[in-house]
């Protein structure tokens, strides 16, 4: 079976500054792999790596079989196979909650608008938003347009779906309904890698925890033994700060 | 609830509202607005001296004009002579153009005020607006010049007048339109040439006078150019023209990408739509929001400087007006002659500022519930 991401002797410099050391670090398919670490410590970068919306300069990416390089054709394939979903929603904001879900199908998978349309309200009715499909994103709270976000990259239909602290931007009492979201579609079986700082989501769904500082990969554990018995200094360190905060 | 006192006290005091009749309180506030402080009275001094200042001006316009004129010689009078502009009507409009074929003149009007009520509506906005623009443009082409269809030719030597600035007006700006979107991506790449050179397009452009432009693409411009390469006149003046309004254009759109957060692009790319799909559908409609009031703007200037044709020799509406006034049988009509052509520049620009006013209101109501 191949690995839904499987990343080897990863580097990226952010000019003389190295972002990320020798990162490995694979995926099988439908497993849940939940990325900590303090800020600045490169989740992002490395996530933002997987759909080269950051190049890498040293090492290899493969997403679903696919090496991320510099043919066009692979990269398109690659971000066919990956959905994202930011910390910031990224929503389109001159467009309806429906018009984001469809016009991006319509753009890049050139899908007939009528399937298009029907597709995005099977994702909209089941990230429970459907009521909302007329409103522009500007209307809605910070919670509904996260799980807009979700369905505008749910109806791509990917096989991956990478999130960036998804739930960061957002006031306390709207984290809940985007994590359970979240967890749905774990549930529903999707290869998920999520950047998060949420250590119930990362205990309730993820298969292995990823632990990094400084641009390397620390530790990679299941999340009962990273939580309960963590085998590296600086993750006990990190477990500490987040228990007494 | 408050007290007998102070209820007893606030209705001595001013608040005497409750009792005055409403028509009373209503009239005392206009004066007020009037002469409430030592500013509005100066305003209101102002603005009766400047209304006073009018009333010549409404006597000759108006009152002692003359409408219409068994002969000329009526004119001589004094007072406003309106009965110029309808006799010179169709010399203002359509200059030079051959009075039998006029009627095509007017159809080109018509399309062009057609197009642009069609574009007003943001619903049908899209690629296929841009095909119905695109064949509009060339059946007025057609229409304007002849020579097809048992159409007799007309040169665009003998075209003139309003059709010549609307067509003029309507194509620069949108012919400049995707230089300008380019030139704007243009100065914002990452790679050096390419913003280089669409820095030094911008810069060059705009440091030139558009009399300049107009001087170096009507008289200078066929002097270089090989003699078989027979351009026409009004083709170079409309070139220059649009690549002025491209500069100008491209710093507006310029202003618009730049408020425009990094992670629209981000998105768009994680998604997969294609980089000119992402400008077209994502980008451009963003940044064009954020900028419509300089956009507007542009516009407007851009209208107004069609006018300036008249100094390569290109028979616009306001060169056929000064045309129409030298006629030695009327006694010296120009101010009524400009004044006609300024009011219908003044409609023109007036409609685009209020339509420009109206999808903004559309817009912000939008992104706030
Ligand atoms: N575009 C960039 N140019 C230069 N340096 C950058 C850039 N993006 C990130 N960095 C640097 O790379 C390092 C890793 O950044 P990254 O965003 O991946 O951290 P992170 O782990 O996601 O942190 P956070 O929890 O704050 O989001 C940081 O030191 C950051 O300053
Ligand atoms: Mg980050």
């Amino acid at each position: 079976m191949t690995l839904a991401i499987d990343v080897s002797g990863l580097n990226k410099y952010y000019g003389n500054y190295h972002a990320l050391r020798d990162v490995d670090f694979s995926v099988e398919e439908r497993q849940r792999v939940v990325i900590c670490g303090p800020s600045g410590s490169g989740k992002s970068t490395l996530i933002r790596c997987l759909n080269r919306l950051e190049r890498h300069d040293g090492g290899r990416i493969c997403i679903g079989g696919i090496e991320l390089g510099d043919n066009l054709r692979d990269l398109d394939a690659v971000r066919r196979e990956a959905g994202m979903v930011f910390q910031h929603f990224n929503l389109f904001p001159h467009m309806t909650v429906l018009e984001n879900c469809v016009m991006p199908q319509v753009l890049s998978r050139k899908t007939a608008r009528r399937d298009a349309v029907e597709r995005a309200h099977a994702y909209l009715e089941r990230v429970h938003i459907l009521d909302q499909a007329t409103k522009y994103p500007g209307q809605l709270s910070g919670g509904q347009q996260q799980r807009v976000a979700i369905a505008r990259a749910l109806c791509m239909q990917p096989r991956i779906m990478l999130f960036d602290e998804p739930t960061s931007a957002l006031d306390p009492e709207m984290i809940r309904e985007v994590l359970d979201t979240m967890v749905d579609l774990a549930e529903g079986g999707m290869t998920m890698v999520v950047v998060t700082h949420e250590m119930g989501f990362a205990r309730q769904v993820a298969d292995l925890v990823v632990y990094m500082e400084a641009g390397e990969i620390v530790e990679i554990a299941p999340p009962d033994r990273f939580f309960d018995a963590p085998q590296d200094e600086r993750s006990r360190r990190f477990l500490s700060k987040l228990v007494t905060a | 609830m408050p007290t007998e006192k102070t209820t007893f006290t606030s209705l001595h005091t001013g608040g005497s509202m409750t009792q005055v009749p409403e028509r009373q309180s209503r009239l005392s506030g206009f004066v007020k607005t009037l002469f409430g402080d030592r500013l509005s009275i100066a305003l209101t001094l102002i603005s009766v001296l400047i209304i006073y200042a009018f009333v010549p001006v409404i006597d000759w316009a108006l009152i002692r004009a003359h409408w219409t004129v068994a002969s000329p010689a009526e004119c001589q009078s004094g007072g406003a002579c309106w009965a110029f502009i309808g006799a010179k009507l169709r010399l203002i409009l359509f200059g030079l153009y051959p009075p039998e074929e006029q009627w095509r003149a007017v159809i080109v009007i018509v399309l062009i005020m057609a197009l642009v009520l069609l574009t007003l509506s943001p619903r049908f906005w899209g690629a296929r607006l841009l095909l119905v623009w695109a064949a509009g443009i060339a059946v007025m082409l057609v229409l304007m010049g002849g020579g097809v269809m048992g159409l007799p030719p007309v040169p665009t030597s003998k075209w003139g007048g309003l059709p010549v600035t609307l067509l003029l007006a309507v194509l620069s700006l949108g012919l400049a339109f995707p230089f300008s979107v380019v030139l704007a991506l243009g100065r914002r790449s990452a790679q050096p040439v390419t913003r280089g050179l669409s820095v030094l397009v911008i810069e060059l452009v705009r440091g030139l006078p558009l009399v300049g432009l107009l001087f170096v693409a009507a008289i200078l411009m066929p002097l270089f150019l090989p003699p078989d390469w027979n351009i026409d006149k009004l083709g170079r003046t409309l070139a220059a023209l649009t690549i002025f309004a491209a500069a100008y254009l491209a710093e507006v759109i310029r202003g618009g990408l730049q408020g425009l957060p990094y992670g629209q692009t981000e998105a768009a790319q994680a998604l997969g739509i294609p980089y000119w799909r992402t400008i077209w559908h994502i980008v451009l409609p963003q940044a064009i929001q954020k900028v419509i009031p300089p956009l507007t703007n542009t516009a407007i200037v851009m209208v107004k400087n069609t006018s300036l044709v008249l100094i390569v020799g290109v028979f616009d509406m306001l060169s056929a007006a000064r045309s129409a006034a030298t006629d030695p049988m009327w006694p010296a009509p120009s101010a009524e002659a400009y004044l006609f052509v300024a009011m219908i520049y003044f409609v023109i620009c007036y409609g685009i500022a209020a339509y420009s006013r109206h999808i903004e209101t559309d817009l912000t109501a939008r992104s706030h519930s």
